[in-house]
């Protein structure tokens, strides 16, 4: 149909701008995390799992991992009970004003990520929003200490910011469902719980779980919030690799936990690709 | 003509074949359905019987699918009551209601095997899992489906989710069963075959079908009676010999078949349309008869004077399969369409006769 011309033409910008911007560094990534840095300071070409075996046997950083990971989950909880139930009542149950609260919900993507991190600076702050208003009446005598600079604080942010990450595919899929499946439910004796119970949750899981992927794998990488919000104990692993690329300059360890975290991400994609498949209908 | 609706309903009810008052299962009372400003429906009354097989016949627009939806319980009715088994119908939510649905497009659950969706209904109701197998397999045999219980839906052709939604809504045992449309994606062979099947099906299985179609054939070919809906208004409700043979309205002799709508005057008995003129028992006016195409035939050499003869021009003639259909010119201006079996025989001038009394007066279009 296209000439072989035509399509090595059209194909190549998105292929060389793959190898360049992703293969090539990628590759790179993966040599320098076998390499080492000497005394003095210059890189070390010579090959060895060194680096992953500090990662594994050196507790700040596996644990480290694991609490990013551990907070991933509970953002990407978080999200879907806040994004799931406005995506359900936006798409079934919004009538004509189904356009206005979509841009709604979708408002806070416009913001730039710093204000909003900053926004939750100046309301969990001691002397911040929240804490003023619980003193105002008398909730509490001193600050809540634990508001800022926790892994509270990080979950928190990151929920905000992401949660339109996980209603959009939810929205998306739910909008997709026949609405006569609804009253085909009904029509068969079940009630509305019932319905969604059976056949609209059944059938929105393939968003679910791509909300739920973008939601994990964003939030699990995150370094901003942790950096603005998260104080010593909210610190996670993206932070730790800021540092190693940066002035500890152990870019060998820092490529080995960024290949760890890779290796994370794409196995969670590749059980949510899986899980995906086994759940799409059409 | 805003209460011949009523007239009809009333002259269907009596003659609804061999039932009694006491068989109705489902009495649709003055049922009147507006959106916005929009009125679909205009006070529909109608009764339905014990067993029967009832179409709601009509164009798109007409409001069919909407008076569906609202004794199915998914629109409410502007104005108007539905009772079913002595008590009032209408303000239940869909999932109470004995009344199961076959939709147009068969909504049949993707997600879901065959087996599953079947079992749908007797799942929710919570039956015994031994009883749900039991009528799954029962329901599926019906239909002649139980080679495909583990297939999904998107893996099954059109005529077979077809009877995966009728199994589906018969399983559950409902006093009655909506199709909307059930038939209209099929293809022609598949659906004069399922039409068949269709009725056989609820003449074995005995539940009140409510049939919704803009097909008058179909409606013809399967119904005990057909409701004739128009622009929200029941042209006439009669079993299908009836309502073609005598139509009451003239929109009722145009949608079902083909027929010669004369406007007549009526003086002295005799009616005068055109060149023709024939003998009547109606007082002196203007009417409007339906004339049925086959009605029309050459000439016999009769003499009676129920016999109304004529002579005519063919206009032009085409082939029909068993039949041909010719249009001939009365006089300066009356054209007929005459529907004969002779092919070829009928040409250039002609004598030709009807009945009179197969000039059927009927209620003449809206203004």
């Amino acid at each position: 149909m296209f000439s072989r011309a035509y399509k090595v033409t059209v194909s190549l910008p998105p292929v060389l701008w793959g190898a360049i911007f992703l293969l090539v560094p990628y590759a790179l990534m993966f040599a320098y995390s076998f390499w080492s840095v000497s005394e003095s300071q210059t890189i070390v070409h010579s090959w060895s799992f060194a680096n992953y075996g500090e990662l594994l046997s050196k507790p700040v950083y596996h644990q480290t991992l694991l609490r990013s990971a551990w907070i991933a989950a509970r953002v990407t909880l978080l999200s879907l009970l806040l994004g799931y139930p406005v995506a359900y009542l936006l798409s079934f149950h919004s009538g004509g004003k189904k356009n206005l609260l979509y841009q709604l919900v979708i408002i806070p993507l416009w913001v730039s990520y710093l204000v909003r991190a900053y926004a939750w600076k100046t309301i969990l702050g001691t002397d911040g929003v929240l804490n003023t208003v619980l003193q105002y009446f008398h909730l509490t005598h001193h600050p809540l200490e634990f508001l800022l600079y926790s892994p509270f604080a990080v979950v928190l942010t990151l929920t905000h910011i992401y949660t339109p990450f996980t209603f959009l595919p939810i929205f998306a899929s739910l909008e997709h469902i026949p609405r006569n499946l609804a009253e085909a439910s009904h029509d068969l004796g079940a009630s509305r719980v019932e319905t969604f119970r059976r056949v609209i949750l059944p059938l929105s899981v393939p968003g679910v779980l791509a909300g739920a992927t973008f939601a994990f794998v964003l939030s699990f990488g995150d370094f901003l919030a942790p950096l603005l919000l998260g104080g010593s104990s909210g610190i996670m692993i993206s932070n730790i690799v800021v540092n190693l690329f940066g002035a500890s300059y152990q870019w060998p360890l820092g490529a080995a936990i960024s290949f760890c975290m890779l290796a994370l991400v794409v196995l969670l994609l590749w059980v949510s690709e899986r899980l995906e498949r086994k759940w799409a209908y059409s | 003509m805003g209460n011949e609706p009523q007239a009809a309903e009333l002259e269907a009810r009596a003659s609804l074949p061999g039932r009694n008052q006491d068989s109705t299962l489902l009495s649709i009372r003055s049922i009147a359905k507006t959106f916005g400003k929009h009125t679909v429906l205009h006070g529909i009354s109608l009764d339905v019987a014990e067993g029967e097989f009832l179409t709601i016949l009509g164009e798109s627009g007409s409001g069919k699918t909407t008076l569906l939806r609202i004794i199915a319980g998914f629109e409410q009715a502007t104005s108007g009551e539905v009772w079913m088994s002595g008590g009032r119908l209408d303000p239940l939510p869909p999932y109470r209601r004995r009344v199961n649905t076959v939709f147009q497009s068969y909504a049949l659950f993707p997600h879901l095997t065959v087996e599953e969706n079947v079992a749908y209904g007797p799942r929710v109701a919570k039956l015994p899992a031994e009883e749900i197998r039991t009528r799954v397999g029962e329901a599926l045999a019906k239909v002649r489906m139980e080679g495909f219980a583990k297939y999904k839906p998107s893996k099954i052709s059109g005529g077979q989710q077809q009877r995966i939604a009728l199994a589906r809504a018969l399983v559950n045992r409902p006093k009655l069963l909506l199709l909307d449309e059930p038939l209209s994606a099929l293809d022609a062979n598949l659906r004069r075959q399922m039409q068949i099947e269709l009725k056989t099906l609820q003449r074995e299985v005995g539940i009140t079908f409510i049939f919704v179609t803009h097909d008058q054939e179909e409606a013809m070919v399967m119904s005990d009676r057909i409701a004739l809906l128009h622009a929200g208004e029941l042209e006439q409700v009669a079993p299908p010999d009836e309502i073609y043979s005598r139509p009451a309205t003239a929109y009722a002799a145009q949608f079902i078949g083909h027929t010669n709508l004369l406007e007549a005057e009526i003086r002295n008995s005799v009616a005068r349309a055109g060149g023709l003129s024939w003998m009547v028992q109606l007082p002196d006016g203007r009417a409007t008869f339906s004339l049925r195409p086959e009605c029309i035939r050459r000439a016999q050499g009769s003499d009676a004077v129920s016999v109304a003869r004529f002579r005519a021009r063919v206009l032009d003639h085409a082939f029909h399969g068993a039949s041909e259909l010719v249009r001939v010119q009365v006089g300066d201006s009356q054209i007929l369409t005459v529907r004969t079996a002779d092919r070829g025989r009928l040409r250039g001038d002609v004598e030709l006769e009807f009945d009179a009394g197969d000039a059927v007066p009927v209620r003449g279009p809206k203004e």
